[in-house]
């Protein structure tokens, strides 16, 4: 295995205890930014870092902190622990295995862009892992790591948890940022954006967990460390969520552009009794189905490579389908899935998600006519970019390359 | 100066200012881009997706900063490779629009097929048949089939009411969120929401009383499909049988614009009214009006109406003819001669209040208006003048409501001085207890009650925060109510504020001078027919030989006056109901109410409006200057019986405010923004645009005989153990024009007597008690409810629901019957 | 009087200082959370106590609990499972399992057992895609995750809670099970 920037507790025992995280160089990075750094340093160094969020959409993380007008306060930085995109799983082992090492991003994050509040969206589901970063953060207050005037400077921080109950609309970071303000998790109308008007109506930055956990590493080892490993437009490593009908599922925190046939065979060790793979889902249930050829296999798994493919790589969840998977069954399951998760608030969507998944349904039971595989794809393109935000494009991904690679199987359907 | 910005749409280019969305600019265009999500009077929410058009930008060269140029010197555009949303869009300098291209009208047809799939096609039944945005858009735009199955359309239920006065057709319903919004945006009243999410996102209320809002009704007419009506008018009639007819809404002194929608009903032949609309005036009521104006015409139908002229026999009022009462009338006022005493109110019209002036001029007695606040002597003089326009108001302008609950007792200006409050004025909101508005004031200044005198003393003369944004405000709007005021009070407030406009330069201009907040639509006509009040009626009641009283009710006001009124040698009365004063009169006259007859109006910002009559009077009524008059011929004065359009023009030719005011002025009309009609494929609502006349607003009345100075009023001292009484005003009473109507009966105030829970608790009193308030000489009874907001030691009365209280008064409590002891 | 306020005044305290003073409505979310660990579900009554504290409507109040899945306006059974056959867990069995488990229980997804005791719903992705089957367990104020699950397996589990259930002496231990599953 390669060097691990994020998933240390593998091979340290014991990281998500404090006396443990700190016997390994915890936090130094943090008292000396505080100390010794100005919050330029710290957004210069991960700008040279070529850091890439790792939340879905793979924005600069620098660049992303650098929109922060320095005319209006306070600033916020909320981060993103909603994990919910199926097939995602990666921060939830971050949050419960290598907590500090996130929460030293999180707060070494705040410092760059000069929060004194910062505040922890967890997904419903995580309560008892919120709970344990209640008592962290206590713990971390006591300690001095936290808190008021650190380190006897002028800088004071403070982390709060919020917890969400449901929805993974929440992810997207405008509905995540109304959640947090006690609304419907709706998302909101851009611009003006986040980094401009976010939190409470004040300039806040938004990352995922993952993103945040590189921040230590990048910050303490220097960017020079960290573009070490990764390639020159998609440096670092990145946790691959491998799940479907592989032998070993599981995360895989492996340097970027490694290709799909070293995660699914190498680490994966193959498909469930040797069956033949089918396609490759790179994104979770938001991914368009990729044909597993072989120039799809050994296409690297960066920011640029996917979308060649077709794809997008997105969190990275990568669900690996064989063939005794018929993809209109998955078909129907992402589908549900959009359908349940759609806010309601724009047409396409609600209704779009709704009828996808009449037809579907009628498709999958094999009591629909021929026409319906068109209807289907129909409904999906009239969606296509129309949505108010990607939720709903989201939800036709899936469907439109499935039925464009696969028709087959939908027709298999019909005659059943 | 604004900004403005040049575009092109759809190959045409118009200037707007910056800021202002792709839809509106096209309207200016007269071009139609569809929407539904998208009110020019809320904020954009981009939800609906149906006004997707093609927006290019010019191609700006990083470098240079410069716009890059094609070949033939033209700048380069670059269309992005989605749709835009044209409702959230703003438009930039050098923007090209298309709003019609192939790839536009599919996106159109693609989401309008979306909201048809799940809509039901009742059109033929829906009550927003004919005026439904949705039909108009689906006609222009839609598909001509859909290719979704029916079977699986959902199924929701039809009759869910919000509260009792609005229902939902949840299948009918397109999730715009226009009502949410409303009710969060501009009524401040969220009342309504979305619960759950996609498909089976719905519209709820948790509210008690169900959606609890008094502008609750203006969400059926933004409501974009028939999924909201108001429980008035659902399954009233179709939109196509009805008639218009515009005309003034008189229920408090905001005068909004209305549309009665009439029909002739086939069983009776007679012409009805089946709802009340709002009519677009930008400077009195935009689009919207308040509950009580929509829901509250029922009085007109009331069978308790009088028909027929009345006269007292052995003790018992009977009917007679018209002659018989007339010349009954005629002997008793020959007879009393100077010694009459003539008493109005601002249900009148202009015309009705200058008859009665001048026939009470004639026989040299006395006019008074019976109201509830004094001053309007001082509106008159420094009130707002010509060219004012509370939507104007925003940043560097003062508001100063003194002395009034406006959510109350003035919705509409509620909301208005509350946009102004959002756009930047400074509000400053001035009362004893606590208001609705208080959340949006800068700043609040809570004096006591009764101690009025100082609380101005410390904003005119002080050094305070408050005190400077009233002086050095650019344009300085004050209002005055009556709360906790008797009339001396008020012609106090009234004096003091006037002179705090003039002497820091506020009068005369537009955006600037003093508003009372009258109860009634013409009480400030009345004033500048020169009417005053009478603080010291009830002696000059006793002192009368007799009293004319007309659509007036003092007797359910005062004790007083009802004593008072026994003692005189005889009373005439003219009204639509049997009040508790025409029980007392020796003769009744059987009048007209506002929507039966026409005439002209003036409202508490001194706009004088002209309304029609919307339908046939009731047999054996008259309108009340013609009543005036026929009195007048019989008994021998010179006044003779006129139509409403000669009194106006013998009033507007004779010197006075009204001098040269022409009927054509009052009814003109401008084009107004946002364009709300009625007759545009899509449209913003269902408010009526305005055909009929914006009203004027009068030049202030200088030549008019300065008041005479106000008393200060006594501070009051309240003795340990006594309460002070002060008379407030509440928007559902129990005046006749309001518990007539069915719709509202379940939000008239059950409260009559309302005391700060701290009091209640010390004389062991709990909300819903019967209770009894002991005051010098009589007791009042009522139901007590509780108020955090109040102060201590006050115990509040609301008018107009049977309790005579008209001014401050020492009072003592005690409960009559614990609430749990009721069954 | 506020029975919410007036009983976690502390607990209370410390959910409207985690926000701006001015933002009080973010408390709606943790408050309903609250009034759920104690409750199991929120009630109308304690929708319009969340309102007061947060200084919106019961009507804003109760269209967050619409909205989101977890919170719950009425009382469910006392122990709620929610099977997770999202994507990558059918793909793994998940279906097959949630069929099995619901038919030795005698109901449908989506419904309670005849004592009240169990429900089973099928939810959307967890987060636990590598150790599928999985359920997630609301009881009372806990909710815990159980991966790598059988049929068996889970009736095992269900049968020792219900017995700790009825023995009012010990009360429901509440940690994640992470039965089998690790990341070493
Ligand atoms: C429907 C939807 C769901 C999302 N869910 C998540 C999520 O669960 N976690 C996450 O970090 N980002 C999620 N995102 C992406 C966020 O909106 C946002 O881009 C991200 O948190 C930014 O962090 P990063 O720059 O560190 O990646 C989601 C986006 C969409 C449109
Ligand atoms: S696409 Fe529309 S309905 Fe779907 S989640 Fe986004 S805003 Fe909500
Ligand atoms: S999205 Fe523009 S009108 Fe609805």
């Amino acid at each position: 295995m390669s060097d691990l920037f994020l998933l240390r507790h593998r091979t340290i025992a014991g990281l998500n205890q404090l006396s443990i995280y700190l016997e390994n160089g915890g936090f130094k990075t943090w008292k000396k930014a505080v100390t010794a750094q100005k919050p330029e340093d710290l957004i210069n160094e991960v700008k040279a870092s070529g850091l890439r969020g790792r939340g879905g959409a793979g924005f600069p993380t620098g660049v992303k902190w650098s929109f922060l007008p320095n005319n209006i306060w306070p600033h916020y930085v909320v981060a993103n622990s909603d994990e919910s995109e199926p097939g995602t799983f990666k921060d939830r082992e971050i949050l419960e295995y290598n907590p500090y090492q996130f929460l030293e991003g999180l707060m070494l994050a705040s410092y760059a862009v000069q929060a004194k509040d910062a505040y922890i969206y967890f997904r419903g589901e995580f309560w008892q892992i919120a709970r344990r970063f209640d008592e962290r953060i206590a713990e971390l207050t006591a300690s001095g790591y936290l808190g008021d005037h650190l380190f006897g400077t002028d800088y004071s921080l403070r982390i709060h948890t919020h917890l969400g109950a449901g929805a993974y609309i929440c992810g997207e970071e405008t509905a995540l940022l109304e959640s947090i303000e006690g609304r419907l998790g709706q998302p909101r109308l851009r611009p003006p954006f986040p980094a401009v008007e976010g939190l409470f109506g004040l300039p806040t930055v938004i990352n995922n967990v993952e993103t945040l956990t590189n921040l230590p590493v990048i910050i303490g080892e220097g960017a020079a460390r960290f573009r070490s490993v990764g390639t020159e437009k998609s440096p670092g490593t990145k946790i691959f969520s491998l799940s479907g009908r592989v032998k070993k599922p599981g995360n895989y925190e492996l340097p970027l552009g490694t290709t799909f046939r070293e995660l699914i065979f190498t680490h994966g060790e193959g498909i469930i009794n040797d069956a033949k793979i089918k396609a490759i889902m790179p994104a979770g249930a938001s991914s368009a189905l990729i044909p597993a050829t072989d120039v799809a296999l050994d296409t690297p798994m960066d920011y640029e490579s996917v979308p060649a493919l077709g794809g997008q790589l997105g969190s990275a969840s990568v669900i690996i389908l064989d063939e005794t998977v018929n993809i209109s069954d998955l078909v129907k399951d992402t589908v549900h899935f959009f359908k349940h998760e759609s806010c309601g608030k724009c047409t396409p969507c609600r209704e779009g998600t709704y009828w996808m998944s009449c037809i579907i349904d009628r498709i999958v039971s094999g009591k629909s006519k021929k026409e319906d595989i068109d209807l289907l794809l129909t409904v999906a393109r009239n969606m296509q970019n129309k949505c108010f935000c990607a939720l709903g494009e989201f939800s036709t991904t899936a469907v439109v390359s499935a039925i464009d690679k696969f028709r087959a199987d939908f027709e298999a359907r019909l005659e059943s | 100066m604004e900004k403005l910005v040049t575009l092109q749409i759809d190959g045409r280019s118009v200037t707007v200012p910056a800021g202002t969305m792709i839809v509106d600019a096209a309207k200016k265009l007269d071009i139609i881009i569809p929407t539904f999500c998208y009110h020019p009077k809320l904020k954009p929410a981009g939800m609906c997706r149906v006004c997707l058009v093609d927006v290019g930008r010019p191609q700006i060269d990083r470098a240079t900063n410069q716009p890059v140029l094609n070949e033939d010197g033209t700048p380069k555009i670059v269309f992005g490779p989605k749709l835009e949303t044209a409702c959230t869009t703003p438009v930039s300098e050098g923007m090209v629009v298309w709003g019609a291209t192939e790839k536009v009208m599919e996106a159109r047809k693609e989401i309008l097929e979306f909201l048809l799939t799940s809509h039901p096609l009742d059109c033929p039944v829906c009550d927003k048949g004919g005026e439904c945005p949705l039909q108009n858009l689906t006609l222009k735009f839609g598909p001509t089939e859909s290719r979704f199955e029916f079977d699986e359309k959902k199924h929701l239920s039809k009759h869910v009411p919000l509260g009792e006065l609005i229902y939902l057709d949840r299948e009918r319903c397109i999730q715009c969120g226009r009502c949410v919004r409303f009710q969060d945006q501009i009524a401040d009243d969220p009342v309504i929401g979305f619960s759950e999410r996609g498909r089976s996102i719905q519209i709820v209320s948790f509210s008690e009383p169900g959606f609890d809002s008094i502008f609750s009704g203006n969400t059926t007419d933004i409501c974009p499909v028939g999924a909201l009506t108001t429980a008035d008018f659902r399954f009233g009639a179709r939109t196509w049988e009805m008639e218009n007819k515009a005309s003034i809404c008189t229920q408090c002194s905001v005068g909004c614009n209305i549309i009665y929608n009439t029909r002739r009903e086939v069983k009776s032949g007679k012409i009805v009214i089946k709802r009340v609309m709002p009519r677009q005036n930008e400077e009195v009521n935009e689009i919207w009006i308040c509950d009580k104006g929509r829901f509250t015409y029922h009085y007109a139908n009331s069978p308790e109406r009088l028909t027929t002229p009345l006269i007292r026999r052995n003790g018992e009022l009977v009917r007679v003819s018209w002659e018989e009462a007339i010349e009954f009338a005629a002997q008793k006022v020959k007879a009393a001669g100077s010694k009459l005493a003539v008493i109005a109110s601002g249900r009148l019209s202009n015309e009705d209040l200058y008859t009665l002036k001048k026939f009470s001029t004639e026989i040299e007695g006395k006019a008074i208006l019976h109201t509830t606040i004094s001053g309007g002597d001082w509106v008159s003089r420094v009130g707002m003048a010509p060219g004012s326009d509370l939507s104007k108001l925003e940043k560097g302008s003062t508001i100063l409501v003194f002395a009034s609950d406006l959510h109350e007792e003035a919705p509409l200006w509620w909301l208005r001085v509350k946009g102004a409050a959002e756009r930047g004025a400074t509000l400053i909101v001035a009362n004893a207890r606590k208001t609705r508005l208080d959340k949006f004031a800068t700043h609040t200044l809570r004096y006591r009650y009764g101690e009025e005198a100082k609380a101005l003393d410390e904003i005119i003369s002080g050094k305070s925060e408050i005190s400077m944004a009233v002086k050095e405000a650019e344009n300085l709007v004050v209002f005055y109510g009556s709360d906790g005021l008797g009339l001396a009070q008020s012609a106090y407030v009234a004096e003091k504020l006037a002179g705090l406009l003039t002497s820091t330069g506020h009068t005369g201009k537009p955006n600037n001078g003093l508003i009372a907040v009258w109860q009634k639509g013409n009480d400030q006509g009345a004033w500048e027919l020169g009417y005053k009040t009478d603080q010291h009626l009830e002696d000059t009641i006793s002192a009368a030989m007799g009293v004319y009283i007309a659509g007036a009710d003092p007797v359910s006001e005062d004790p007083g006056l009802k004593i008072a009124l026994q003692r005189a040698g005889f009373i005439i009365v003219q009204d639509l109901f049997l009040t508790d004063t025409a029980r007392l009169a020796d003769v009744v006259f059987p009048a007209q109410a506002v929507m039966e007859r026409e005439g002209t109006a003036v409202t508490g910002e001194r706009r004088m409006q002209y309304y029609a009559p919307a339908v046939c009077e009731p047999e054996g009524t008259r309108p009340d200057h013609s009543i005036t008059c026929a009195i007048a011929q019989a008994a021998g004065m010179s006044l003779t019986v006129a139509t409403t359009a000669e009194i106006f023009e013998q009033m507007t030719a004779a010197p006075g405010v009204f001098h040269n005011i022409t009927l054509n002025q009052l009814r003109e009309t401008c084009e107004q923004w946002p364009r709300i009609g009625r007759n545009e494929v899509y449209y913003a609502g269902t408010a009526f645009d305005n055909k009929d006349g914006l009203g004027v607003i009068l030049p202030l009345n200088q030549d008019q005989e300065k008041p005479l100075p106000a008393a200060i009023p006594e501070a009051v001292t309240v003795p340990q153990g006594q309460f002070l009484a002060v008379p407030v005003t509440r928007l559902y009473d129990r005046g006749g024009t309001v518990i007539t109507s069915d719709m509202v009966k379940e939000r008239i105030t059950r409260n009559l007597i309302s005391l700060n829970p701290k009091d209640a608790d010390k004389i062991k009193a709990a909300a819903g008690d019967r209770i009894l308030l002991h005051l010098a000489g009589r007791d009042i009874e009522g139901l007590l409810g509780l108020d955090n907001g109040q102060p201590e030691g006050v115990v509040l009365v609301t008018r107009s629901m049977g309790a005579l209280l008209s001014t401050p008064a020492l009072a003592a409590v005690s409960v009559i019957e614990p609430a749990t002891q009721k069954s | 009087m506020n029975q919410l306020l007036r009983k976690h005044s502390l607990e209370v305290e410390k959910i409207l200082a985690k926000y701006p003073p001015d933002q009080k409505r973010a408390v709606v979310m943790p408050l309903l959370h609250l009034v759920q660990q104690e409750d199991g579900f929120i009630s109308r009554e304690r929708m319009q106590e969340i309102a007061e504290i947060a200084g919106i409507t019961t009507t804003e109040v109760a269209s967050v609990v619409g909205f989101y899945t977890l919170f719950h306006d009425a009382p469910g059974a006392r122990i709620k499972i929610q099977v997770c056959t999202d994507v990558a867990c059918d793909l793994r069995g998940a279906r097959e399992y949630l069929n099995g488990l619901c038919s030795q229980l005698g109901i449908n997804p989506g419904e309670t057992t005849e004592d009240g005791l169990v429900s089973i719903e099928e939810v959307k992705c967890l987060a636990a895609c590598d150790h599928a089957p999985m359920f997630q367990a609301h009881i009372g104020d806990a909710l815990e995750y159980h991966e790598n699950q059988t049929v068996e397996r889970t009736l095992d589990w269900l049968k020792s809670m219900i017995a700790s259930m009825k023995s009012p002496a010990s009360a429901v231990e509440k940690k994640t099970t992470d039965d089998g599953g690790s990341h070493e």
